[in-house]
């Protein structure tokens, strides 16, 4: 069967579409809705198909638009707000971690708010250290908080229709680096995103990369390069890293013995390194043959200068050089 | 007033080359333009002091050069260069040059104002009559933070000066999309600040307004606060005019606030009261116009930060022993 054409961005466009046409509970707000500027190709026109009461542009709000939605979503709509760049977001943390990500418990399991944040990775164009930001490993910290960040074409649309659709409050994290992906995707299924997590896009055995969103864009650019110098790459796809389900990862890692995590933002107490610890504490010491490793930013905000600029962001050059360092016999 | 004319001037004519800058690319990062706002930061800075404490956010060209920086310093900003205020670490949207009093601006919308706030508190702690002044802009009132800032300057009776550049839009959406009420300064009466609106084209009313609230502020009555009405020439980033990220700029509107140039209205006045003529002018502006090219030139010409500048700048005890 051939599918239709999408991109990242149109994929995202055919999800919004598919779930206001089918649940009149769903609606959109945030900044930029109504201007093709903020949210490059994915959201175009939506106003006009579906009308500004359910696709609503708002005030520089943040804070009370999220919080809003939280609300509504426990009264039985399905909001997804929408954040032009992670970084505005950050007006809206009492909104997404003390409100949504608690209130199911706080309330023995009765009610929880349904309700979608989409936040958006905005980095490059000398834009500097306040609109830059991948912070999703801060939101895997959260319990109660389900994390989505997809790398395909594919998931940027069916991710999303899962999101809005799970009874969770759901942060579904999309990088603008990653809008230029080309798939033909079948017609949507709808599945729950409970039962989703990390799957395997390429297979390997000499060394198990993990990555997610834009970084396993990286991972699968090294991981030809790598097949090209001999060396079989698999690459582990995380999708889902709230709750991070690790089964599949420490099952490579097994059958590989190298593990490199590769992460679009800082080291420390960050994602990569939970797959790191993740490993270790479940695989074998004698199952690994080298040291895991990852990469990720550099431990500093983000410069603006374009010779800094480009320094500062990992590359598929990078993977492929520490992944050869890993398989390195000498080292 | 001829130093306000010769300050606009300066800003306008920066502004416009680094319109040229991005349009042809030299200028990487984007570049939020306030050509036709510039009376009100040269209205304001008229009444302040280098010990006092200026925060900006995104749109802070006029609000830096107002103090007294640079071009060649602003310009280096903006091309991400060694020699920038932020040491090309921050471009156009984060400046610094706290020795001329400007503490610094981001983009984040109405994250200084807070900061601007405790820098006026620190500034009655410290008793030397100085005053903090935050500007932001109509879109900036919508965040909660300034309306929680204006109340705790009032309670605290901080020196802060709150300054409002209403001009009707943010990003692409005209204020009666946003607010039920386009007067921004009904927070001010809220929360019990005196207030005053004024026409943000108009330096001599700017400058009035805020030598009274400042002088207020200076003489330990409590925080300030100015709408500015005014308007943006240039679309809400970058150097077009009939394209504001993404929407189509209706040319009337801009043509009728292009007729209201508060750089034009401060010469007319000038002009009729005697006190220049066309011949001055050319020539204020043909200096102006070589001190803009002469500093855009240095800036080019200068050298990006080092590599090592990713990591060492990131705290500011860099922890060397001395
Ligand atoms: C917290 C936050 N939310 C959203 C944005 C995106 N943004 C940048 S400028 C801007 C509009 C601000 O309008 P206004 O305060 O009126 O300033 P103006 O651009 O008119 O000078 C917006 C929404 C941002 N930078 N920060
Ligand atoms: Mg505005």
């Amino acid at each position: 069967m051939t599918g239709v054409r999408y991109n990242y961005g149109t994929a995202m466009l055919a999800a919004f579409e598919y779930l206001l046409e089918k649940y009149p509970e769903v609606f959109v707000i945030g900044q930029g809705l109504w201007s093709p500027w903020y949210v490059g190709n994915s959201m175009t026109d939506l106003d006009k198909k579906f009308g500004a009461h359910r696709i609503i542009d708002t005030p520089v709000s943040e804070s009370a638009c999220t919080g809003a939605a939280v609300g509504a979503a426990l009264a039985g709509m399905k909001p997804i707000v929408v954040h032009p760049r992670m970084d505005f977001m950050l007006y809206a943390m009492d909104a997404v971690v003390n409100q949504a990500a608690k209130w199911s418990l706080m309330v023995g399991g009765q009610a929880g708010p349904g309700l979608t944040i989409r936040s958006i990775i905005n980095r490059g164009g000398e834009q500097g250290a306040q609109h830059s930001q991948a912070l999703h490993a801060w939101f895997a910290h959260v319990p109660g908080l389900r994390v989505v960040m997809p790398a395909t074409v594919a998931d940027a649309r069916d991710l999303l229709i899962a999101s809005v659709l799970c009874p969770d409050p759901v942060m579904f994290i999309d990088d603008r680096w990653l809008y230029d992906l080309e798939a033909d995707l079948p017609p949507v299924v709808e599945y729950p995103l409970a039962l989703e997590g990390p799957r395997r896009l390429r297979e390997g055995h000499d060394i198990t990369l993990v990555a997610s969103s834009y970084s396993t864009r990286l991972s699968l650019e090294a991981a030809e390069q790598l097949a090209q110098q001999g060396i079989s790459a698999e690459v582990i796809d995380l999708r889902v890293i709230n709750p991070l389900n690790l089964d599949l990862i420490v099952a490579s890692v097994e059958k590989t013995g190298r593990l490199l995590a590769v992460d679009g933002s800082w080291s420390p107490c960050g994602l990569a390194g939970e797959i790191l610890a993740g490993v270790a504490e479940r695989v074998a010491p004698a199952a690994l043959k080298k040291s895991p490793a990852r990469i990720t930013l550099p431990f500093a905000p983000a410069p603006t200068a374009s010779v800094l600029e480009k320094a500062y962001y990992p590359t598929a050059a990078m993977v492929v050089s520490q992944a050869t360092k890993l398989m390195d016999k000498a080292c | 007033m001829l130093a306000q004319l010769r300050m606009m001037l300066k800003i306008r004519l920066a502004e416009r080359c680094l319109a040229d800058g991005r349009r042809e690319r030299l200028i990487g990062g984007p570049v939020h333009l306030g050509v036709g706002q510039e009376a009100v930061a040269v209205g304001v800075a008229a009444e302040l002091r280098k010990t006092d404490r200026v925060f900006g956010a995104h749109r802070s060209h006029s609000h830096v050069l107002s103090m007294g920086s640079s071009l060649h310093g602003l310009f280096a900003e903006v091309l991400g260069k060694d020699t920038g205020l932020s040491r090309g670490m921050g471009g156009s949207m984060h400046l610094w040059d706290q020795p001329n009093g400007f503490y610094g601006s981001v983009p984040i919308v109405s994250g200084t104002v807070p900061l601007a706030v405790g820098a006026a508190l620190a500034a009655k702690m410290q008793g030397g009559g100085d005053v903090g002044v935050s500007y932001m802009g109509d879109g900036a009132v919508e965040e909660g933070v300034v309306h929680e800032s204006l109340n705790l300057a009032r309670m605290l009776q901080a020196p802060a000066i709150f300054v409002v550049e209403n001009n009707l839009f943010a990003s692409h959406m005209h204020i009666s999309l946003r607010q039920p009420k386009q007067a921004t300064a009904r927070f001010a009466a809220a929360n019990d600040i005196p207030y005053e609106i004024v026409d943000g084209n108009d330096v001599v009313q700017v400058r009035a307004a805020a030598g009274r609230l400042i002088g207020r502020a200076r003489a330990g009555e409590g925080p300030g606060f100015i709408e500015a009405v005014t308007y943006r020439w240039y679309g809400h980033v970058d150097w077009r005019e009939d394209i504001d990220v993404g929407v189509n700029r209706s040319a009337e509107h801009v043509d009728a606030w292009r007729r209201r140039d508060p750089i034009a209205r401060l010469v007319a006045g000038l002009k009729a009261a005697g006190l220049m003529d066309e011949a001055w002018l050319n020539s204020l502006e043909a200096d102006i116009g070589v001190e803009v090219a002469e500093a855009w030139q240095q800036a080019l010409a200068d050298p990006y930060p080092p590599l090592s500048a990713i990591t060492s700048r990131v705290f500011a005890d860099a922890g060397v022993a001395a």
